[in-house]
């Protein structure tokens, strides 16, 4: 039936009488055969071969700039290497290749600079908190305990970040409880109901975006902590990295939303949907991993805020696990009060908090990406044999029930049918409607439309 | 414009012009309009609040006779087909009028093909058939569309309503991303806001499937996202979403211009299934197609800036062999457009 079923039918030999004017390739067509040699594809070893020949020159011309002549300090060791990089590869490129294809090259190689400029950074980082870090991070206590009765002088076997981790955790906590309905709601509003008044606040979120973070604490500090509670406190914290979570959790949402095609909101209503119906149940999960993404980025540039918490949260490094009352230290305060300190221990318990912040953050994104999941209809192939597997577990069911009512519809049909005629003003509706149910499990193709839609390789 | 020469002894195609009355109608089919004529006395002009295009009614009234089944509570019974009735339908885009006071009427289980060139205004007439029309914020109308003598535009009628009674099907295959093949299915039901307990859920998923003429390629995988299937596929599991609410007319709007022949054929026998049940309106850029599952067919042209009009209307088969119209017959025959 299908149309490869009926290519694959080799078709007699055609009348040789008549001069042919088409091909019929599949007369004639052996075997495959199993070792078929196929083409080799991707960059030819000329271009590796430049590419790694360059960067070995390169290195080579700034090792003997730097540390062979001395003509240029050490520190400029790559810098150097990388423009005589560029250099060379290009000049290797424009030896055999025309212009197009050297400029090619070099921006080829400029993008990938790039990238590998920004992992590298990032690996630096990482690695230079840990490295500087490692020797508080060895001792469990460092974890399990808060800084009560730790002076300067004790040793690293005494002491831990504990409190910090709790103060983080319940500000952040508390902080995404009122940035993601509020700012989901925001952006659900900017993008379905519209108008003048949502311009307004699209740009009022787009200027608070560029907020400096002191002065989201200055302004908790002076309407919350002076005006009301006459403390520094993690709930005054919390707001604060609020404010400067929401406009970027409104701007992700808002993004992600305006891209959700409009036939999509067009076939919901369709269907008869409200508009907000739409929303819950087509659009929302449509965009359920572009909103956790949007959840991420707002969650990973709160996390992180030291000027607004430094202005609301209070110093202490005792454990406090009420944000109403009270000092309330999160982890990147933590971190700056300890290596502000004159005593190595403490360097180095500020380097183990910024890395333990890391690895919290690191934690806080894949829970973000689990609840979020992938985009929406991607699958793995994990849950791909979940779902094949409940579908084959509720066929069963689904057919039994379909039987079921249909027999319970066909009876309620021939009960209403009996009694008058009240179907006599559709002439043919109803009888044809369940002649159609009952009878469509199986429809045959017409044989001679089938012939005349599908391709025909019969001569 | 060819006239019959002799009386026809019963014309099997209507030409609406004539109808209404040749000698004044003749300036706008010159394409000339004056203003007077843009629209008569008894046009009731509608013109939609775009700050608020969803407008559910807000003069609901419970007791209004044309939300008969729709109760709270999906159903079993099949609510079976509606004759649909549009009368002198104008639209416009902003200022500009895009259909000039189109009547055409659809018969209750009977198969309409809208056939005419691009931009002559069928996709516009299908979507003001079930209120999508003024979705666009600049959008109005003007006319009556009569759903079993019901207008659908009256304003004691909810807009939900009548896009349940009135399905559609679009061009491009949309089916949810975020659900799976049986989800997508009974999607009607949640967004409706429809109870239906799980039995009456599957029986639904299968007999709108078989309806869709898609439940044995589909039944091994009803749990697997829609958006996996081909791109027949896809289109017929919309057929089979906009079935589940057991609508009385089925609007399809080039259903089968982004597919093969081979799903193209697919969904005729969808369509051909259907004829009886519901009463379907499909629009159609292919000739033979229209002349393959319709019943009537009618044959909309809108000359250089002139709004779009229906230039003849009647039974197929005598639309595309024996039309009264000399731009209907070119057109049927594939001498333009």
């Amino acid at each position: 039936m299908s149309l490869i079923d009926e290519i694959a039918v080799r078709p007699s030999a055609p009348d040789s009488s008549v001069p042919n004017r088409t091909h019929l390739p599949l007369l004639d067509k052996a075997e495959a055969d199993p070792d078929e040699g196929r083409i080799r594809l991707g960059a030819a070893r000329q271009r590796s071969l430049v590419l790694a020949g360059a960067a070995l020159g390169a290195l080579a011309m700034g090792l003997l700039l730097t540390v062979g002549i001395g003509v240029i300090p050490l520190g400029w060791l790559f810098a150097v290497s990388f423009f005589w990089f560029l250099v060379l590869y290009t000049a290797l490129v424009a030896l055999r290749e025309p212009l197009p294809v050297v400029r090619d090259g070099f921006v080829t190689v400029l993008l990938c600079s790039a990238g590998v400029a920004v992992v590298g950074t990032l690996a630096l980082v990482v690695f230079f908190t840990f490295a500087r870090g490692q020797d508080a991070l060895g001792h469990i206590n460092f974890f399990t305990r808060d800084m009560t009765g730790t002076g300067p002088l004790s040793g690293l076997d005494d002491g831990g970040i504990l409190h910090a981790l709790v103060g983080t955790l319940e500000q952040i906590a508390i902080a995404l409880v009122m940035t993601i309905p509020l700012g989901l709601t925001t952006a659900v509003f900017l993008n379905e109901v519209g108008g003048k008044f949502a311009r307004i606040v699209r740009t009022v979120v787009e200027a608070m975006t560029a907020l400096p973070s002191v002065v989201a604490g200055l302004f908790i500090y002076a309407a919350v902590i002076m005006a009301v509670t006459r403390q520094t406190n993690g709930f005054a914290a919390s707001l604060a990295i609020t404010v400067l979570m929401l406009p970027i959790m409104i701007r992700s949402a808002d993004v992600v939303l305006r891209l959700v095609p409009g036939n999509l909101r067009e076939a919901g209503l369709a269907l008869g949907a409200g508009q907000w119906s739409v929303v819950w149940y087509v659009v929302l999960p449509t965009v359920r991993s572009g909103l956790a993404t949007g959840v991420i980025l707002a969650t990973a540039h709160g996390i992180g805020e030291t000027a607004p918490v430094l202005l609301t949260s209070g110093f202490t490094g005792v454990m406090n696990v009420n944000p109403f009352s009270g000092p309330q230290t999160p982890l990147p305060l933590a971190a700056l009060d300890l290596v502000r300190s004159p005593v190595p221990q403490m360097v180095s318990r500020g380097f183990a908090t910024a890395a333990f912040l890391l690895l919290v953050v690191l934690v806080l994104f894949i829970i973000a990406r689990l609840i979020g999941g992938q985009e929406a209809g991607k699958t793995t192939d994990g849950q791909l044999r979940l779902m094949a597997a409940q579908s084959r577990r509720d066929l069963p069911r689904i057919e039994e029930n379909y039987r079921r009512l249909l027999e319970q519809r066909n009876r309620d049909l021939d009960a209403a049918d009996i009694p008058d005629g009240a179907d006599a003003d559709i002439p043919d509706g109803s009888a044809v409607s369940r002649n159609a149910t009952t009878n469509v499990t199986a429809v045959p193709i017409p044989q001679d439309r089938a012939s005349n839609t599908t391709m025909q390789e019969k001569p | 414009m060819k006239m019959p020469s002799e009386p026809h002894t019963v014309a099997m195609t209507t030409l609406p012009d004539e109808a209404a009355g040749a000698g004044v109608h003749a300036g706008a089919r010159a394409g000339q309009q004056s203003p007077e004529q843009s629209g008569t006395a008894s046009q009731q002009l509608a013109v939609f609040d775009p700050a608020d295009p969803f407008d559910a009614g807000s003069t609901f009234d419970p007791e209004a006779t044309f939300d008969a089944g729709l109760e709270k509570r999906f159903s079993l019974a099949a609510q079976p087909a509606a004759g649909l009735e549009a009368e002198n339908i104008s639209a416009w885009f902003g200022e500009r009028k895009v259909l000039d006071r189109v009547s055409l009427s659809m018969p209750a289980g009977t198969v309409t093909a809208l056939i005419g060139p691009s931009g002559c205004g069928k996709s516009t007439f299908l979507r003001i058939l079930n209120r999508m029309h003024e979705m666009v914020p600049s959008a109005s109308l003007a006319g009556e569309v009569l759903l079993d003598g019901q207008d659908i535009y009256d304003p004691q009628q909810r807009i939900t309503a009548a896009r349940r009674n009135i399905g559609m099907v679009f061009q491009k295959a949309n089916p949810f991303p975020a659900m799976s093949i049986y989800e997508n299915t009974v999607a009607g039901l949640k967004l409706a806001g429809l109870k239906a307990s799980r039995a009456e859920k599957d029986f639904l998923v299968e007999d709108s499937l078989r309806k869709a003429s898609l439940w044995d390629e589909v039944k091994d995988r009803l749990h697997q996202p829609g958006g996996g299937l081909s791109g027949g596929q896809r289109q017929r599991l919309c057929i089979a979403r906009s079935l589940a609410v057991s609508p009385r007319v089925l609007l399809m709007d080039e259903p089968c211009s982004a597919l093969d022949p081979t799903s193209t054929r697919r969904v005729e026998e969808t369509i051909e299934s259907l004829r009886g049940e519901v009463t379907i309106v499909i629009v159609t850029h292919n000739m033979q197609q229209a002349a393959r599952v319709s019943d009537t067919c009618a044959f909309f042209l809108a000359a250089q800036n002139t709004p779009g009009v229906i230039v003849e209307h009647g039974d197929t088969n005598a639309m595309f062999s024996d039309p009264r119209d000399q731009r209907t017959n070119d057109y049927v025959n594939g001498r333009f457009g």
